[in-house]
């Protein structure tokens, strides 16, 4: 990592010098033609850098150096499954016989792709137990908001659809679920959450009882809970939604913990999400692409988006045929080059090491809570799935040193922050998930960080307050940020470069 | 399992730590009913590196792979060529194994390529602000008709024939589970002309260069917003706006568009990278993250964070102006290579070779027996109209390693015997020729 001696970086307008370009690139050998009269009106100006190729590298080359990945290091960004992204799925999604591709070139020409497709499918539909499985979606929230869709379409065929107008979350939920919920035209109730980390069972038959159980749309929950805890009550909680005719969705975002050990299809849930960013993989990319697979029970399955991807009689085909589907979610087929990277992962696990997936992830989050748990107290005192909850109340109280505090003086030990502040519910919230890939050196030297780090807390606190100081800058100003609003670079501003 | 690094000792080390007999313990508070046993899933074998090379090396062999076949298929996704850099960065693993800068001093780098791409898309748009990316074209163009209800309270949208109907698939998905009314502005010879179907509709919403590759007047789509006091939606497309009086020079409101051409694999449509700026008054507006430049809270460096976050789902919940989480910081990073390597007169080369390209091509293919179906003026897509079935002639032009386009019976009535044909820089003056000498014979 690059310290503040560094300069602070230029930006790639800053470096521009008329009459260079980055690439050397196809001229048509066709006629020429007068642009003018051929298009109409034209563009003055084109305001882009002119760069050439070796500046261009290392303009990138020196931002990459102050990033941090999964590749840099230990990345326990909780809720976000930072586990490592094998090297053999990018070789196998840039295969020409994938990336070049065009989604509406004839189905008989990509059988490969659709067998891909169905391959992912079916895979999930095992690991999950849910007997449908749709690729559309492009990420996590947007695979949240197609299951929405689904029910909606789902109470609409049975006449309900305009009573049933609320949908129950969770307080501790992912403020996707919520906003999802609300893209979808529904109005949202928040479950509390029990003293235990369960949803509140007195609670849910409260919201379910009555005129108030006609109104439920569905139930979003997330299991394991975003407290890292699985809900134990799955199955009643299931049941007390579907007897008063709601639909109960399963965040998948904390899959990792269920894989191979557990199949949320069993669990009574109607529908759910899966990110494959998360638990198959898919690299983050920092910040996208997602890729949001979703699973179905067979009552919703004539409501799937287009196109349906089927095997049938050994055929394996896209099917548009379908007049109770809510329509398209996106413009293709989902996010295929993701897919095949999914793909690569499932066989590269198969039949034999699916199962080790859940349960080293668990196993590492156990022993990083079992290690952490005297300076850094678990929220609850269960075990955990692939993620632990600890609250860092304590130090806020005794040293005026926040969870934020903590995690930005992480970064001075060379490791990623986990997620502070949710679940809200969590004071002072730490939520760290350690995934399956890290080996237990990596947690070693993370929990004698964080002691270490603790015990600054008590003795100098302001070594905490003034973290991070090892990186390329200190911690920013967010507020000026909004205030002194300035998202894009402006060409009218910009200083005339040396020697034009 | 290589992915996975611990030994047996690792796993007694750590559960003596955790206290726990078996790793199976750490799962008891699954009910017994709803466990499996681990090898008891019925899935494939597990396969190692070098055969997985193999088995998905013989699969992608089964399709026909657009590297070998002369490309003539646009409609939304282009076959352009992508520079040797834009690889180069985006398999770095600090790029590709980040996520979400949510802790920015870690994450300068990351953030700092967003904000340039955020300005470039500006630019080329002729807009004010560009936010940090949406999943892709028609998504971007569905959260944008959908912003355009709030800003104006008015719950019906209009959206021309002439915009992809995927995306207007998209757009009708969208709005039904939001109930907003969808109301389609038809085509006219290809361009749309008639506003009148809109009503008291929220947007107004065109695409530039349309469906059928004709560039739509922006200045009567504006025109027409202002008569109906609606907001107006411009499709565009990045490339053509290189050259092309951008949609912001005519005020448009809200930009969208799909960012694939600009350095992302055709994929089979996935993963692509929605584009998404407008007016700076609708910045409090705008879905999905922006990255703004500030400064340190305790020092003088320039650094970038997220900015504006109380618009987004994690903290306004259901109040947030977009349910994104995820967007496609990867292929936004990808565009922004795409961009730079390129530059101003790199843009403008790709943009004027595909226009070079499309012109030979209209002329040798309506020589060739093809009759040009609609007037306007176009960038680098054009519809034919065939005196035969357009799906045969596609087929058939396969066999010559040559994919024609798209028929468009399937998507517009009247149709059926038309072709959408596309020519990016990387068509050829011979493969043009052979195209058209091939579809001669066929009609012949």
């Amino acid at each position: 990592m690059i310290s503040k001696s560094v300069p602070e970086p230029k930006l790639i307008f800053d470096k521009s010098r008329p009459g260079r370009v980055g690439c050397n690139l196809p001229h048509a050998d066709t006629p020429a033609v007068d642009l003018g009269a051929t298009l109409g009106e034209l563009r003055k100006e084109l305001h882009l850098p002119e760069i050439a190729e070796l500046d261009l590298l290392r303009h990138f080359t020196n931002l990459s150096h102050i990033n941090y990945g999964i590749e840099t290091g230990f990345y326990p960004l909780g809720s976000c499954t930072m586990k490592y992204n094998p090297k053999v799925n990018e070789r196998t999604a840039a295969m020409p016989g994938f990336a070049n591709l065009h989604p509406m070139q004839p189905d008989a020409t990509i059988p490969g792709a659709f067998e891909i497709l169905i391959g992912v499918q079916e895979m999930l539909q095992e690991i999950t137990a849910f007997p449908y499985i749709t690729l559309q979606p492009l990420a996590g929230a947007h695979g949240e908001m197609t299951c929405l869709m689904l029910i909606k379409a789902y109470h609409e065929s049975r006449g309900d659809g305009k009573s049933r107008h609320t949908v129950l979350v969770p307080d501790s939920a992912h403020g996707t679920n919520p906003a999802s919920a609300a893209r979808c035209g529904y109005d949202v109730k928040s479950i509390p959450t029990d003293a235990d980390g369960n949803t509140d069972l007195a609670a849910l038959a409260k919201a379910l009882e009555g005129e108030g159980g006609k109104e439920v749309a569905a139930l979003m929950l997330t299991n394991p809970s975003t407290l890292g805890l699985f809900e134990p009550n799955i199955e009643k909680i299931c049941r007390m939604v579907h007897e008063v005719g709601g639909q109960v969705f399963c965040d998948g975002a904390n899959m990792n913990a269920m894989v191979g050990t557990t199949r949320p299809g069993d669990h009574g849930f109607d529908c759910m999400h899966l990110n494959l960013h998360k638990t198959f993989s898919t690299p983050h990319g920092g910040g996208g692409p997602g890729c949001g697979a979703i699973g179905l029970q067979a009552h919703l399955e004539q409501f799937q988006p287009m196109p349906v991807v089927r095997r049938e009689a050994g055929e394996i085909f896209a099917d548009y045929d379908r007049p109770l589907s809510i329509g398209r979610v996106s413009a293709f087929y989902g996010q295929f080059l993701m897919e095949v990277r999914a793909y690569t992962y499932l066989r590269a696990f198969g039949k034999e090491y699916m199962a080790d997936i859940s349960r080293h992830a668990v196993l590492n989050a156990n022993y990083v809570r079992a290690r952490l748990k005297d300076v850094l107290p678990p929220a609850h005192d269960r075990p955990c799935m692939h993620e632990c909850i600890l609250t860092a109340e304590k130090y806020k109280k005794e040293n005026g040193v926040r969870a934020l505090d903590i995690s930005k003086r992480l970064i001075d030990y060379g490791f990623h922050p986990p997620t502070n502040y949710f679940p809200l519910i969590v004071p002072e919230c730490m939520m760290i998930e350690p995934t399956e890939t890290e080996a237990k050196e990596t947690l070693d030297e993370f929990c004698d960080a964080m002691i270490a780090i603790c015990r600054e807390a008590v003795e100098n606190p302001d070594l905490l307050h003034d973290a991070p100081t090892s990186q390329i800058v200190g911690r920013l100003d967010e507020t000026a940020a909004v205030k002194n609003l300035d998202v894009r670079w402006n060409p009218k501003s910009a200083p005339v470069p040396a020697g034009v | 399992m290589p992915y996975i690094p611990h030994t047996e000792q690792d796993r007694r080390e750590m559960l003596a730590t955790i206290g726990a007999a078996s790793i199976d313990e750490l799962f008891r508070e699954i009910p017994a009913n709803l466990r499996v046993a681990p090898g008891a899933l019925d899935l494939p074998p597990a396969l190692d590196e070098a055969r997985l090379l193999l088995h998905l090396r013989e699969i992608s062999l089964k399709n026909v792979n657009l590297a070998d076949t002369a490309c003539f298929l646009g409609a939304g996704i282009y076959d352009r060529y992508i520079p040797a850099s834009v690889g180069a960065v985006i398999s770095r693993g600090e790029f590709l194994t980040a996520y979400t800068p949510y802790q920015p001093e870690a994450s300068q780098g990351f953030l700092q390529t967003i904000y340039e791409f955020q300005s470039m898309v500006a630019e080329l748009y002729g807009m004010d602000i560009a936010n940090a990316s949406m999943y892709d074209g028609s998504t971007a163009m569905a959260e944008a008709a959908i912003m355009a209800t709030g800003i104006k309270n008015r719950d019906r949208v209009a959206v021309s024939e002439a915009v992809h109907p995927h995306y207007r698939q998209v757009l009708d998905t969208y709005c039904w589970s939001m109930g907003i009314e969808v109301v389609t502005l038809p085509h006219e010879g290809g361009e749309t002309k008639d506003y009148m179907a809109a009503g008291e509709s929220a947007c107004l919403i065109v695409q530039y260069p349309n469906f059928f590759g004709g560039i739509e007047s922006l200045s009567e789509a504006r025109k027409a917003a202002d008569a109906q006091g609606a907001l107006l939606i411009v499709v565009a497309d990045p490339v053509a706006c290189a050259l092309l009086k951008p949609p912001g020079e005519y005020g448009a409101d809200i930009v969208v568009g799909e960012g694939q051409p600009m350095g992302v694999a055709m994929g089979l449509g996935g993963p692509m990278v929605g584009l998404f700026a407008c007016k700076k008054e609708f910045v409090r507006q705008i879905p999905g993250r922006i990255v703004g430049r500030t400064k340190e809270a305790h020092g003088d460096r320039t650094g970038y964070v997220m900015t504006l976050r109380t618009r987004e789902q994690d903290i306004r919940r259901e109040k947030a102006t977009s349910n994104i989480c995820t967007n496609e910081a990867l292929m936004a990073l990808a565009a922004t290579v795409y961009m730079i390597a390129l530059g101003k007169n790199g843009m403008r080369t790709v943009a004027e070779s595909s226009v070079l390209n499309t012109q030979y091509a209209i002329q040798r293919l309506t020589d060739a027996g093809a009759k040009l179906k609609f007037k306007s003026k176009v960038f680098d897509e054009f519809v034919i109209e065939l005196p035969k079935n357009p799906v045969e002639v596609r087929d058939l032009l396969l066999k010559e390693k040559i994919l024609a386009g798209l028929p468009l019976g399937h998507y517009y009535e009247g149709l059926e015997h038309c072709l959408l044909v596309c020519c990016t820089e990387m068509r050829t003056k011979a493969e043009i020729d052979h195209y058209a000498s091939s579809l001669k014979k066929i009609l012949a």
